[in-house]
């Protein structure tokens, strides 16, 4: 819990569960977990369950949820901080960018590229 | 030698827990000027007074030192009983041990330490304290209440019956307010109009109420007592006198307006009574819209009006008045939606706020109360209904709870099925808040009778999609998106004041909140006084509630108003500038900084030398000043000082603290 | 003694004018609601934050106090309408005649704190009193005694 405090910098207990987060997130029906729920686990310290998820791998980053959030509590970082913390548990990357050569092209943004490792070096 | 005696208040344990009473006597007894020094374990009770009286009387003493709680607790009430002991009040003064020293400070040697300086500066100030008299000054038995809502209307009536003139201001051309633009109330049912309009007949009727619509307060002087406002009443064109309400006018006009009693959802003309009901039932020419103003031809309405009351050369008057006591009851707007584009107000017209709602399914609104689909007037069948909606949104709306959108929610629920029982009402909410006399009750009915389906959660998205809205949202309890496909979506807007609260805030010096709500005196105590005296506030202006808190917080404004203008006279605060016309040199830096015109020049004619010699200086007219202090910071040769807290008070306090 | 050791010692004062209708009340509130801060805050109750003149703030300096802080209602809040504009622009010239005099400017403190931020107060008391402990005693402008 704290380090994943420490890597979002959010505080979930401001999070009062209106659940906007889910009625706006374009890749609900894709998740095992919705979002507000992710939150609501937090809140009760369940992270096992919510790192084990499907959801923190489906959310798109697309920061709709971050956007509407009346409480100011930014779920998409908080999603990037669930899966940085698996990733770091696994250890280094053994991934190359010669694997990923349909990455590694002109015109890619970098920000593609970075987030194109990280998926697929889970 | 001062003869000085200083008391110690345990306050129970509230004080004597931290501050180590016995050794603050002891230290007491040794600062200059104190002859006696005692403690009581509650000083404001009727022993501890009876102890201050006594020994003032005993000992002589001619300052007292309190060592208590805040001086905004207690400080009047010490006041009165030296007073009673013989004593000029103003000889008091109190060391605030409590609020600044014991409850904030867990190390006992620290507080006590800290204790002893606060008792050594009060005893420094208490040493240079000078006996103050009050003036007298003669109350204007009239009050004034601006906004002419259901809060203003009511306190009108309430302070109108106890005897005292009123005028009331209202700035649209009716009185009425946003209760008038209400279909039905909750949790009764009961119609809004059928209950408000007697009262607004009422007002106008009452010998005692001078209505001003069309009218707005401009500026405001003075203080409490002796406010002096100017009122703009603007132009109606229209001579109120002459007019017989018949109506032929704007049926003639050939201009048409959205009409803002309408929330925009209908047409009025250029010259108009926002509601049938109107008090008084007087129309106004909109220049900004109407074809004379703006082309200089038409001219329809006065040709056709019978009693040749149409006049266009009207033009504003400026109406100057004093007043006693001022009701401030200008009530709320709804939050503007353009920060929330995920629900596409204003991009789709079955996107609506629940004040048109309510202009939908009112009588009197547009369409005669059928409540059809704004686009193509056909039945809605399914709506759906969003709670908070930039209410307990601090990122980008209102951190506050609006209070009332749960309980007209439910209302709206139960009035769709009422006009199409087909109808099916679907209601996002985070809470369902029904705390009020059968709320709860009315609330299950909205769920139990008339099937409104709540689902807990908000909406993400509405879509419009062909003559259908796609609204998404969730439901948490059930752990699923929902995705509903509505003909009418109702936002449950925040309230907010007034967009211009602020401005008159302002103007008449009364404090307002983060979000413009004016603030009143005290949360608990104080619920309808605003800071300044003799300003009072009523209605949603000083927070979001509903009518009948509304009208109690009227009445209660009402006969606070009542009690400050049964008194023939009020007493000033003495501690007021004081200019030393010796030292005075007539710059007149003073004159600058006051910001409420208390000081002017006076020329003073002196002997020097033998000589006559005529000079400028500083005068201050007491009853104008509030006693804020900026002329005697901005003084440079130290001829002005504050009674109560002078210069030479300060600087005692300043060396005492530090000692 | 290490100059770490003397800081742990150092207990600076500091005085707090603080107006009546803002922070002395938002003071109060800090008491009621027992949001403790360092003793060393002493606070005197002045009507309005004008009136507040340079003269005093030089005089607390001058008896040794290590710090001063001003407080008043927030800008546009002033109970007197306009009191505590005067004041913000007399302090930012008075922390400029401090800097011209040799005395650090850090130690004079203007903050609006207004009646319901009991916390902000209790908190604003804290940092300075933190502020003044790293900056040392007073040395410049205190009589020698």
């Amino acid at each position: 819990m704290q380090e994943l405090a420490e890597i979002s910098g959010e505080k979930i207990n401001d999070c009062y569960q209106c659940g906007k987060c889910t009625a706006a997130c374009p890749v609900n029906p894709f998740m095992d977990i919705l979002p507000h729920q992710v939150l609501r686990l937090l809140q009760l310290g369940q992270v096992e369950q919510v790192l084990q998820s499907k959801t923190i791998w489906v959310c798109a980053t697309c920061f709709t949820c971050a956007g509407r959030c009346p409480r100011d509590v930014d779920l998409s970082v908080v999603m990037e901080a669930l899966r940085a913390i698996l990733l770091r548990q696994r250890g280094g990357s053994r991934l190359k960018g010669e694997d990923m050569p349909c990455l590694i092209r002109k015109g890619m943004p970098e920000q593609g590229i970075v987030s194109g490792f990280r998926k697929y070096t889970k | 030698m001062r003869r000085i005696g200083v008391f110690i208040c345990w306050c129970g344990t509230n004080i004597a827990a931290t501050v180590d009473i016995e050794t603050v006597i002891k230290e007491a007894r040794e600062m200059p000027g104190v002859v006696y020094a005692g403690d009581n374990k509650y000083m404001c009770s009727e022993t501890g007074q009876t102890q201050i009286k006594g020994t003032i009387v005993q000992q002589k003493l001619d300052r007292v030192v309190i060592a208590s709680c805040s001086p905004r607790m207690h400080e009047l009430t010490f006041r009165k009983t030296a007073a009673a002991a013989g004593l000029n009040p103003y000889l008091v003064e109190i060391a605030n041990v409590r609020e600044h020293c014991s409850w904030v400070h867990k190390d006992k040697d620290a507080a006590t330490v800290k204790a002893v300086a606060l008792i050594r500066t009060a005893v420094a100030k208490a040493a240079l304290d000078t006996g103050l008299e009050p003036q007298e000054f003669v109350v204007t038995r009239r009050a004034l209440v601006i906004g002419g809502g259901i809060a203003g209307i009511q306190a009108a009536l309430d302070i109108a019956e106890a005897g005292y003139a009123v005028d009331l201001v209202e700035r649209t051309p009716s009185i009425g307010g946003r209760m008038a633009q209400l279909d039905k109330t909750f949790p009764t049912l009961d119609c809004s109009a059928c209950i408000l309009t007697p009262k607004m007949v009422d007002a106008a009727a009452h010998p005692n109420i001078n209505l001003l619509t069309y009218s707005e307060v401009e500026e405001v002087e003075g203080y409490v007592g002796n406010f002096e406002v100017t009122i703009r009443q603007k132009a109606r064109s229209v001579d109120a006198a002459k007019c017989t309400g018949c109506g032929l006018c704007f049926e003639k006009c050939p201009s048409k307006v959205k009409s803002e009693f309408d929330e925009g959802l209908a047409l009025r003309k250029a010259i108009y009574v926002p509601f049938p009901q109107a008090v008084p039932n007087i129309p106004v020419i909109d220049r900004d819209h109407c074809r004379w103003f703006s082309k200089k031809k038409c001219g329809v309405c006065k040709k056709v009006c019978p009693a040749s009351a149409v006049d266009f050369e009207q033009s504003d008057v400026l109406i100057k008045q004093k007043y006693g006591a001022i009701v401030v009851a200008t009530g709320f707007d709804l939050i503007g939606f353009e920060i929330f584009g995920e629900f596409g107000y204003g991009k789709h017209p079955d996107i609506i706020t629940s004040m048109e709602f309510e202009r939908l399914v009112n009588a009197s609104g547009p369409g005669g109360g059928k409540l059809l689909k704004p686009s193509n007037q056909q039945p809605p069948k399914n709506v759906v209904f969003v709670h908070c909606v930039g209410s307990r949104d601090k990122s980008r709306g209102k951190p506050y709870c609006s209070k009332i959108c749960c309980m007209y929610t439910a209302k709206h629920a139960v009035l769709l099925k009422e006009k199409h029982p087909e109808a099916q009402a679907y209601v996002f909410y985070i809470d369902v808040r029904t705390a009020g006399k059968d709320f709860e009750e009315f609330h299950r009915r909205a769920v139990e009778e008339y099937a409104a389906v709540y689902l807990r959660g908000l909406v993400g998205k509405v879509f419009p999609s062909g003559d259908k809205l796609l609204v998404n949202g969730v439901d948490t309890l059930s752990n699923q998106a929902v995705e509903i496909e509505a003909d009418l979506v109702v936002l449950a807007a925040a309230l907010t004041p007034r967009h211009d609260a602020e401005g008159l805030a302002r103007m008449l010096g009364i404090g307002s909140d983060a979000h413009n709500f004016f603030v009143e005196a005290h949360p608990k105590l104080r619920p309808v006084e605003s800071h300044t005296a003799g300003l009072f506030l009523a209605g949603t202006c000083q927070g979001p509630r509903d009518i009948p808190e509304t009208v109690a917080q009227a009445g209660a404004a009402a006969a606070k108003a009542i009690a400050l203008l049964n008194k023939e006279t009020l007493l000033s605060d003495p501690c007021v500038s004081a200019v030393d016309e010796s030292l005075c040199t007539g710059c007149l830096a003073c004159l600058k900084v006051c910001p409420y015109k208390a000081i002017s020049d006076k020329p003073l004619t002196e002997k020097v030398h033998g000589r006559q010699r005529r000079r400028l200086v500083a005068e201050v007219n007491k009853a104008l000043c509030q006693g804020c202090g900026a002329c005697s910071a901005a003084c440079r040769p130290g001829a002005m000082n504050l009674l109560g807290f002078s210069n030479e008070q300060l600087l005692a306090e300043v060396d005492a603290i530090c000692l | 003694m290490s100059v770490a050791a003397k800081t742990q010692d150092f207990e600076p004062l500091i005085v707090a004018f603080c107006c009546n209708w803002c922070s002395y009340a938002g003071a109060d509130l800090a008491g009621t609601g027992r949001m403790s801060y360092p003793a060393n805050i002493r606070v005197i109750r002045v009507p309005c934050s004008s009136r507040v003149s340079p003269n005093f703030i030089l005089r607390a300096f001058q008896r040794g106090a290590d710090g001063v802080v001003v407080a008043g209602c927030h800008p546009g809040d002033c109970h007197y309408v306009s009191g505590n504009y005067h004041a913000r622009r007399r302090f930012s010239m008075l922390r400029r005649f401090l800097e011209f005099v040799g005395i650090e400017a850090e130690r004079l403190e203007v903050h609006w704190i207004s009646a319901s931020e009991g916390s902000r107060f209790a908190q604003v008391m804290q940092d300075i009193t933190d502020k003044i402990r790293v900056l040392g005693p007073n040395r410049k402008l205190r009589d020698s005694r």
